[in-house]
């Protein structure tokens, strides 16, 4: 299992490394490699060209602007896992973090090359599209921002061009105060996830649910947006039977279905685990209450 | 006709000059270029661990890195934890005091993924060190005896570092 | 030095070395002129080969080779691999080829060998082989393999049926027609692969100076690799060396001989330049033997107490395209079913299925779980159909200790009668109960349900014949440096054989193990040997060593007697010196062994043969046989199907122990396979027999937070047939796992009535089954009894 020949390039600019994918046909980015080189290895794989993109200066940081955390496509999970300003502002990506692989994926995987790889299950790419990310992407001559809604195009295939760059990734901020759980299935400690869910909640003083995010992963080609749930929870007062009522739409959810895991098992998950996220998410808002669904 | 590159990687302290080919692995480079031939090689797409060794102090799959970026880095591997030929490290003398290992062959990938955790969290509860090794695979010893060599050594570092 | 190292918990003499990656494994050799290969092979599981074309291959820069069969020698091209293990049962022996040119039936099976520069040249160079296949169906799965019209494994066979073969004792049919209550299921367990860490991995050089080939193998068995090159290769034996260096995990397939150990050498010694071939993970998924599905359609019948009358049934194999090893997989799986209970009557009917996969053969357990997890599951259904306790049924049925030995009536592998030699049966299952709180377990229950929680407990007992024959010898021989060097034939992949055998030669001595070496896995240090699998090195090896160590220290006080000038009786042997009781006279072990080297013209002290040496190749009369009971204590989350182990409680007797500490080290990481192979371990393959899940992102591994701490509790009852009156404790751990995990799971889920009958047990399985329960719970006409009738009457989901 070793991989096949290539050309290596190492840009140190953006600049440079835009130039390469405009001119090269057949060309892999190399980032964290956590993706890339299991697939080179299994010549599952077969660029004419890697261009790594792990000497760029200036394309790994977190930033805080306004309401909003910025992050560089090179930014480490590791720094990501280990910032006090994702820990304060961005709870949900913090607690996402923790599931991603292992401490020595995570010392290497970045933040955008989890999202062009766009694996189903994911969690940076769920929690972007629980927040509504925009992606930043550049090619020579220009950039261009993408919604995170608009993102996804098909099964592991983002909506950008092969001749352009994930160069940052915009996370709205929620409101300090606000609920949040990420909650997922996995066989083992680290796997990826079959399915999981990342719910977002706003409460006022009520107890009642002014805005809610409710995300899927693993259970469609891509993380979904649930808006039937969400729907069902703006404007009413959070409880137990709201939340059990709610999570079962997940069940009508499209499912993937393969041999490790049948499409009606998703769905049970999807909707299990948002249950389960509703209450972790309630029981987090500052004008929530305790409740545990199990 | 091969694509090439010469680079300067230092390992456990000495630097190593050598002109390879870009698609090498870091495992292979670092196995039969400079004959360290401890970190070993079980799966070649990142799962079991037994390649991990410290770049620039963090853990990383040395099959999922190719040599060239390594060049002028630092790297650890498991030739380099006994401060000398004499002595081991504490947590390797654990390993030993706890029977950590059978076999030996994921044995490097576990210490240098401990030493990285244990620097990080010198005082960890059984959870945490499970966890911790989560990302490396043994066949042999069902872990227990791992897990309590890594217990141990945290005490005995502790220990010295109180002294 | 006074402490007595047999029977000690001490710490490993090898760890040092492996700890500071001074290790020596087979792909950290690095021979000058040396070559790497890599093989082609087939992409499909079945199919005919029209043309093979190496032409672009042989013309890639840095090639220096390219092997079809029709490269090969003319005595080898239609060579197989030799039948390791005939049994008149079976009907289609078939083999393996070296490299195969004609039709292919498993994915994975070799079809070109490619040598050069490097691997990875080598690797480029595969890819250009071209290959014309008709593609053919496969034979997948077992069961449907041995129906009318299946797809036949191997084209020109008439079946796919391998073997067939029915053991047993007793009238089982008058058994079942006076029996109380009888019961009948199916059962489906799957086990996986062994998946050590280390692929296999062979070094093959060429000495032209001294006419010797030299093989480095991961295997457990170099000498079977020596006898099966030579046999196959037809090299004089005395010109072949076959060495085990150190080796990553062996747990069973790294015992087979496989072609690539016939391969290599060979074009080594043609190229003239050492050959190098590591596996690859991809390819050991493909080409390296494991155990795969067993299906069991059984019967039990008792009397009204829940006393066993008798068992019977018709059981499945799957072997795979080939059968190297027989069918000693399923023959164990059908002679251990009886285990530690009276069982009056029985019978099994065994069929072995061909299947377009790589061979069966055993691993870690060999067969034994699936037994066990048989009649297990059978004990608890008689329980619950009696409304006896689960527990309770087993000890009305295990055998006494004062009924040892107790003979089965059956013939073990070994083609002996089976004897259990000894072991306590009952007061193991008491013992396994007590560290497991077992009679706290229910108020823990009811506990943990009113907080929403489910937890259940399971039980499982065993019985498991260790210490194969035919023999293991040992050289023990005193070196003029005093040292002591032990050699024995069988490989270590991490049993601790320098240290375990070392602590039952130092007593003789007086010294510590750290005085003592042993060579192992080496066919150039001992004249004969087997192998290290089927928990069987300290029976025989152990024993070996102990009797060769007592020859030479008998030797040692004769020899000393002369140089001391004192009678036998008066010498003792203390820190490696023999000694003159009361006295201070005394000779060095270094200075006895120089003195009977010999110096020319002179007699040896005492007439004996020259060297402080002794070899022994103990040969046990039969098996001997280790039992245990596991008690398991689970979470389950009946909304995600997770299963969490809380509790492994495990009572294990694998005779005396030489090392503690190593033999907990072997249950636990014996536990761990087997909680591996009762909820994650499974692989998977396509209707057509073509590999799926084939890396380690989807054939899943116990990693450290789900596998549990084991507390274990010895008991030794030492087997009289043999000296140190030890047995083999490597399997032990897994054997019961299965069948306590899923039992545990049942009882978890009890308030929806599941019933499971295989294993692996996935989440999703448990799902679908709490979801079956809960609509059959809802369903109004539907009385608690019926329903739990329905649950154990079969019914498996």
């Amino acid at each position: 299992m070793k991989p096949p020949p290539f050309t290596y390039h190492d840009p140190r600019s953006i600049e440079d490394a835009v130039a390469l994918l405009a001119e090269k046909e057949n060309a892999k980015l190399l980032a964290g490699g956590q993706s890339l080189m299991p697939m080179l290895n299994m010549r599952f794989v077969l660029p004419d060209d890697v261009i790594d993109i792990n000497l760029i200066d200036g394309l790994s940081y977190i930033r805080e602007d306004g309401d909003d955390l910025v992050f560089g496509g090179m930014t480490r999970q590791r720094d990501i896992e280990f910032s006090d300003l994702v820990a304060r502002r961005c709870p949900l990506m913090k607690e996402a973090i923790l599931n991603v692989g292992h401490r020595q994926t995570r010392n290497r995987g970045t933040y955008g090359g989890s999202m062009s790889h766009l694996d189903p299950s994911a969690e940076l790419p769920s929690v972007s599209m629980a927040q509504d990310a925009i992606i930043t992407v550049q090619k020579k001559g220009g950039s261009r921002d993408i919604a995170m809604a608009d993102f996804p195009m098909a099964y592991m295939t983002p909506s950008f061009e092969l001749d352009e760059m994930v160069t940052d990734i915009r996370v709205p901020l929620w409101p300090e105060g606000h609920g949040y759980a990420f909650v997922e299935f996995a066989r083992r400690h680290g796997d990826f996830a079959i399915t999981s869910s990342a719910v977002l909640l706003d409460v006022d003083g009520g107890g009642k649910i002014t805005r809610a995010s409710v995300t899927v992963g693993g259970v469609g080609p891509s993380p979904l947006r649930v808006s039937a749930v969400e729907d069902g929870l703006v404007g009413e007062t959070g409880s137990v039977e709201l939340f059990t009522e709610v999570a079962e739409k997940c069940r009508e959810i499209d499912a993937m279905e393969d041999v490790y895991a049948p499409a009606w098992y998703r769905q049970h998950l999807a909707a299990v685990l948002t249950r389960r996220a509703l209450g972790k998410a309630f029981s987090r808002a500052a004008n929530g209450t305790e409740m545990i669904l199990r | 006709m091969s694509d090439r590159r010469t680079i300067s990687v230092t390992i456990n302290g000495e630097t190593y000059e050598r002109e390879v080919e870009t698609r090498l692995t870091l495992a292979d480079f670092i196995r039969h270029e400079v004959l360290l031939t401890g970190t070993h090689v079980g799966c070649e797409h990142g799962v079991c661990g037994a390649c991990t060794i410290l770049l620039d102090g963090q853990t990383a799959r040395s099959c999922l890195m190719l040599a060239v970026q390594a060049n002028g880095h630092e790297i650890m591997t498991v030739e380099g934890i006994a401060p000398n030929d004499e002595e081991m490290h504490p947590l390797q003398q654990a390993f030993q005091d706890n029977h950590g290992l059978q076999c030996g062959f994921c044995t490097p990938g576990m210490l240098t993924t401990l030493i990285e955790f244990l620097g990080d969290n010198p005082d960890p509860t059984e959870r945490e060190v499970r966890e911790a090794i989560s990302g490396n695979l043994c066949r042999c010893t069902g872990y227990q005896g791992i897990v309590a060599a890594a217990l141990d050594a945290a005490k005995r570092l502790q220990g010295r570092a109180g002294a | 030095m006074g402490a007595k190292m047999f029977g000690a918990r001490v710490a490993r003499l090898e760890d040092p070395r492996l700890l500071t990656g001074r290790g020596s494994f087979t792909d950290d050799f690095h021979l000058p002129g040396m070559l790497e290969a890599a093989f082609v092979r087939s992409p499909h599981s079945h199919a005919k080969i029209n043309g093979i074309d190496t032409a672009a291959a042989l013309a890639h820069p840095g090639v220096v080779a390219v092997f079809t069969a029709a490269d090969l020698p003319e005595y080898l091209r239609d060579m197989t691999v030799p039948f390791q293990v005939p049994n008149p049962a079976i009907s289609q022996p078939f083999q393996q080829r070296l490299l195969e040119d004609r039709e292919v039936r498993f994915a994975g099976e070799p079809i070109a060998l490619v040598v050069a520069d490097t691997r990875y040249t080598a690797e480029d160079a595969a890819t250009l082989v071209e290959i014309d296949f008709d593609i053919l169906s496969g034979a997948s799965d077992c069961k449907t393999a041995l129906e009318d019209g299946a797809p036949l494994c191997h084209a020109a066979s008439p079946n796919n049926e391998g073997a067939k073969f029915t053991v047993g004792y007793g009238d089982v049919e008058a058994a079942f027609a006076g029996a109380h209550l009888t019961h009948r299921e199916e059962y489906w367990i799957h086990r996986g692969g062994g998946f050590a860490i280390e692929n296999r991995a062979v070094v093959a050089e060429y000495d032209e100076l001294g006419d010797m080939l030299t093989i480095w193998s991961a295997t457990q068995s170099p000498f079977l690799v020596k006898q099966n090159v030579v046999d196959m290769l037809g090299w004089e034996s005395d010109k072949v060396r076959v060495i085990a260096p150190d080796v990553g995990g062996g747990f069973g397939p790294k015992t087979i001989y496989y072609v690539e150990e016939a391969l290599i050498p060979l074009v080594a010694k043609q190229l003239g330049r050492p050959v190098k071939w590591i596996e690859d993970r991809r390819e050991n998924f493909l080409a390296t033997n494991m155990e795969r599905d067993q299906y069991w359609d059984m019967e039990i019948a008792t009397d009204a107490e829940g006393k066993l009358l008798g068992v019977r049934g018709r059981m499945i194999h799957e072997t795979g395209a080939y059968m190297p090893w027989g069918i000693i997989s399923p023959y164990i799986s059908a002679t251990t079913l009886p285990g530690p209970y009276i069982l009056p009557t029985y019978e099994l009917e065994t069929r072995v299925a061909l299947t377009n996969k790589v061979a069966v053969t055993p691993v870690r357990g060999a067969g034994r779980p699936q037994a066990v997890f048989a009649m297990e599951r059978l004990m608890d259904r008689a329980a619950d159909k009696l409304g006896i306790d689960r527990v309770e049924i087993r000890r009305r049925n295990l055998i006494p200790a004062d009924q040892m030995p107790y003979a089965l009536g059956l013939i073990f592998r070994d083609g002996k009668p089976m004897t259990y030699d000894s072991g306590d049966y009952p007061k193991c299952q008491v013992e396994a109960l007590q560290i497991a709180d077992y009679d706290g377990f229910r108020e823990r229950q009811s506990t943990a349900r009113a907080e929403g929680r489910h937890i259940g407990i399971g039980i499982a007992n065993y019985v498991e014949g260790t210490g194969l024959g035919p023999f293991e010898g040992a050289t023990v021989r005193v070196q003029p440096s005093g040292r002591i060097c032990i050699y024995t034939g069988g490989g270590d992949s991490g049993q601790g054989h320098w240290t375990t055998l070392a602590q039952v030669c130092a007593d003789k001595f007086g010294v510590g193990i750290e005085e003592i070496d042993v060579q192992k896995g080496d066919t150039g240090k001992i004249a004969n040997g087997v192998g290290t699998f089927a928990s069987r090195i300290a029976v025989n090896a152990g024993s070996s060593v102990h009797l060769a160590a007592t020859e030479v220290r008998e030797k040692a006080i004769k020899v000393a007697a002369h140089m001391l000038e004192a009678a036998e009786e008066d010498l003792d042997i203390e820190d490696g010196r023999v000694v003159v009781k009361g006295s201070d006279l005394s000779v060095g072990l270094a200075d006895i062994a120089r003195a009977v080297q010999g110096i020319p013209g002179f007699s040896l002290p005492g007439g004996v043969e020259p060297g402080l040496e002794a070899t022994h190749y103990f040969s046990p009369s039969q098996s001997c046989y280790c039992n245990g009971t596991a008690v398991v204590e689970v979470e389950v989350d009946p909304g995600t199907g997770l299963v969490e182990i809380l509790n492994y409680s495990m009572a294990h007797d694998s005779g005396t122990l030489i090392n503690p500490f190593v033999v907990d080290g072997q249950v636990q990481g014996a536990v761990a396979q087997g909680v591996g192979n009762a909820l994650l371990e499974w692989m998977i393959y396509d209707d057509n027999a073509n590999p799926v899940s084939a890396n380690f992102a989807e054939y899943l591994l116990p990693s450290a937070p789900e596998t549990p701490n084991v507390s274990v509790v010895h008991v030794e009852s030492p087997s009289p047939i043999n000296p140190l009156g030890v047995k083999g404790a490597g399997e032990g751990g897994t054997i019961p796992a299965p069948a306590a995990i899923v039992a545990a799971i049942e009882d978890a889920l009890s308030p929806w009535n599941v019933s499971i009958a295989g294993a692996p047990v996935t989440p999703s399985m448990i799902v679908e089954k709490v979801r079956a329960g809960v609509d059959r719970l809802s369903k109004p006409e539907r009385q608690s009894g019926a329903v739990r009738e329905a649950a154990c009457s079969g019914s498996s989901g």
